[in-house]
């Protein structure tokens, strides 16, 4: 028998904060094309691996290989890039006009773009996403007007959500996207719920959730998985690993587990891990899973690996917490870069192309906004009627909420 | 004596309370590295090392039963909720756990932790950002219920609460974080270095829990408010020169009723002001025990002054909140009455 020692309580740190130099070297990526693609009635404990690597469709040089390729023709892609390159252009006009005071709170999706543009490609009209703030790519790559958008980040008089809600918790329900709570978590068991009630229902639709690497920590990530897991409900669990959660690296949620990914296994769910900046990838992999949930096989877990290149949101500066390099340290690139890239490999899109299509982006982007600047803004212009502040609290406004609206002078 | 904003003087709190008792630890989402998106914790992990101020998982309920179980050890942890409205998935190990440990194990086991949470709106955070649940602490017994109202408080209350051997729910009125908003929200705020409530001592002290304080004397009419409803109050009797008695609560429970008692019997008029919702919120407590303790003295109905019973808007804020011109509509109320 030893003598027994103090013990030391174990807090992960991340290897690199400001002033260090990112060092990615850890990161194992395995070469595109290598990791193969399972059946979709594979059976879950055979396809364990798929946790512990990263699937991949495009090169270094710009080609897309391996068994999850060649889903997408040179349309859908040039589609594709147009979406991620709309959206990083709406993202950078509405923090532009956060910045001069226009609204008070913006999130952007710079970095990330290819996980929520891709895999809405994936999905059929009548699914569901429960999103986070950060997939703002759903609505862009499902043709929701971004004039709609910009409305209610401005809290203006055409805000479909009449100013209640903070900037980027949109909610569009035609456009499969569940209003978004801002509370973390919350809504990643209410997707199964939802998924649920399609085959309670008999029906046909399936449904999307999305959590963030930070939020897999919470409470009702669990409660997702084991609902998910015990009824098999038709849903795709998405976790968007993009390494930091405001100031925490993604070890803090992660702990000992290799993966989030590997997190399915402990439920049974089958898991996989994409190369989250490769739009082929995510694309391929997303289609796999609503196979899955359409044929009645049940959950598939993605775990989206990709990089927040800008802070949590405009109320935090990142570079207090973390390397201003890390982000051109990132081993897996720029997603549009690459998208870019690859059609012009294949002999689909020029640079002469990029630069016409990006002047368009520039040009729609800016008529949405002068046409939702037109209704107002949260400094100036129309607002939504404090009066209506007091609407759908319940579907009839009890007595006591109509005399407070008088009360109010309303 | 130094000037501090309430954010520093939170922060000095947590480091004199580290440095005197090896017990208290801290943490919290964000408030190891960074600080806190507040700042109230910065520099107490570089001072103190990882394994007293630590980054926590996001996950509330984690946070609040971690630091239960840390507390039933013996430890002192004072734990950081990033948002009050973020404290619902811990409301399970607060109201279960914490708040009734001692009574349920008849003292065998205690429950002596501070759980911190930013509180209120008013700086456009929408419906997550902006809640006072202060009722839906004070209903649960066995909690006990702190919100300060400026920097000196925000101090010796805190030191005053990591103090006590019971959980303490410490409110923090972010919009008072950096000076007394007085509700005028198209002014600026006096930050707290040009007023005399920033006047901190570096020493510890503290400010007991349980004792109200008078904000402002008078005659005409008791205000009973907390946190920033405190200032608001002040800025609307100086506006429609009421010579109202404002009363700074400071903690809610356990409630200074003499002080309470004392005013109105003098005053014979009160009004009870807070942000959070009028229905089942804090204001029916007071309004019901003012009722009870001075019938006999008041002459004219207790008006309360509340947010409206909706979800805190986004845009229609400062419809929302109860600003200078409610109060000032309630003294007329009170005083013709």
């Amino acid at each position: 028998m030893t003598e027994p020692r103090p013990l030391a309580l174990h807090v992960p740190e991340p290897g690199c904060r400001p002033g260090d130099t990112p060092d990615f070297s850890d990161f194992e990526i395995p070469r595109a094309g290598a990791v193969r693609r399972p059946e979709v009635d594979e059976a879950p404990e055979d396809m364990r691996d798929m946790a512990f690597s990263v699937v991949r469709v495009l090169n270094k040089a710009g080609e897309a290989v391996g068994p999850w390729a060649g889903i997408l023709d040179a349309e859908a892609l040039r589609n594709g890039l147009r979406h991620m390159m709309t959206l990083r252009q709406f993202d950078e006009r509405m923090l532009k006009a956060q910045r001069q005071g226009k609204t008070s709170f913006y999130v952007q999706n710079l970095g990330e773009e290819a996980v929520a543009c891709a895999f809405r490609m994936a999905l059929e009209d009548g699914d569901m996403n429960f999103p986070t703030y950060r997939q703002a790519g759903l609505l862009i790559a499902g043709g929701y007007p971004m004039t709609q958008m910009m409305n209610q980040i401005y809290s203006n008089s055409a805000d479909p959500l009449k100013g209640r809600q903070l900037p980027v918790m949109y909610s569009a329900r035609d456009h499969g996207f569940f209003s978004v709570s801002g509370n973390l978590g919350t809504q990643f068991i209410q997707a199964v719920g939802w998924a649920m009630a399609s085959a309670i229902s008999h029906d046909t639709r399936i449904a999307a959730a999305w959590i963030g690497d930070g939020s897999t920590s919470e409470n009702d990530f669990h409660a997702a998985m084991v609902f998910a897991s015990t009824y098999k409900a038709p849903v795709i669990l998405n976790i968007v690993n993009n390494q930091w959660a405001i100031s925490t690296f993604q070890g803090m949620a992660r702990g000992g587990a290799v993966t989030f990914a590997a997190r399915g296994h402990g439920f049974g769910i089958p898991a996989i891990c994409v190369d989250g900046n490769d739009y082929l990838a995510v694309h391929a992999v997303a289609k796999w899973a609503a196979e899955r949930a359409r044929s009645g096989l049940g959950p598939s877990l993605i775990e989206h690996v990709t990089y927040r290149a800008g802070g949590h949101s405009t109320s935090d500066d990142p570079s207090a917490y973390r390397s201003k390099d890390e982000f051109s340290a990132w081993p897996l690139g720029d997603p549009i870069d690459r998208l870019k890239r690859h059609l012009i490999t294949i002999g689909e899109w020029s640079e002469d192309r990029h630069t016409q299509a990006q002047a368009e982006i520039v040009d729609t982007v800016r008529s949405a906004q002068r046409e939702a600047e037109a209704n107002g803004t949260l400094i100036s212009g129309d607002k939504p009627s404090p009066r209506s502040m007091f609407d759908d609290v319940f579907a009839e406004m009890p007595p006591h909420l109509r005399e407070q609206r008088q009360e109010a002078g309303y | 004596m130094a000037r501090m904003t309430m954010i520093e003087a939170i922060r000095n709190a947590h480091d004199l309370a580290m440095e005197r008792d090896k017990r208290v630890v801290v943490f919290g989402e964000d408030v190891g590295y960074f600080g806190g998106v507040f700042r109230c914790t910065a520099g107490l992990q570089k001072k103190y090392g990882p394994h007293r101020c630590f980054d926590a998982p996001i996950n509330e309920s984690g946070i609040v039963g971690a630091g239960i179980g840390m507390a039933a050890y013996g430890l002192k942890p004072v734990v950081e909720i990033q948002f009050a409205d973020y404290m619902y998935p811990a409301y399970d190990q607060i109201v279960s756990e914490a708040a009734r440990l001692r009574h349920r194990s008849a003292g065998d086991f205690t429950c002596s932790m501070v759980i911190r949470m930013p509180t209120g709106g008013g700086i456009f955070g929408g419906q997550t950002h902006s809640q006072s649940p202060e009722a839906l602490f004070t209903h649960v017994s066995g909690l006990k219920v702190v919100m300060p109202a400026n920097p000196r408080d925000a101090k010796g209350l805190l030191l005053a609460a990591i103090e006590d051997p019971d959980p303490v729910i410490f409110l923090e009125p972010k919009r008072l974080y950096n000076g007394p908003f007085d509700g005028h929200h198209d002014r600026p705020v006096v930050p707290w270095k040009n007023h005399e409530l920033g006047d901190v001592s570096e020493d510890y002290y503290t400010v007991p829990l349980g004792k109200a304080e008078i904000a402002r004397a008078g005659e005409a009419v008791t205000v009973l408010a907390y946190g920033t409803m405190v200032y608001v109050a002040q800025a609307a009797a100086e506006e429609a020169g009421v010579d109202a008695e404002i009363i700074d609560l400071r903690t809610l429970l356990p409630l200074d009723l003499d002080a309470i008692e004392q005013s109105v019997r003098k005053t014979g008029r009160c009004i009870v002001i807070h942000e959070a919702t009028k229905t089942s919120g804090f204001g029916a407590e007071l309004s019901a025990l003012v009722q009870e303790r001075c019938f006999y003295h008041l002459e004219a109905p207790i008006v309360r002054v509340t947010g409206w019973d909706t979800p805190y808007p986004h845009a229609q804020e400062w419809t929302y909140f109860p600003g200078p011109e409610r109060i000032k509509q309630a003294f007329t109320q009170v005083l013709e009455g």
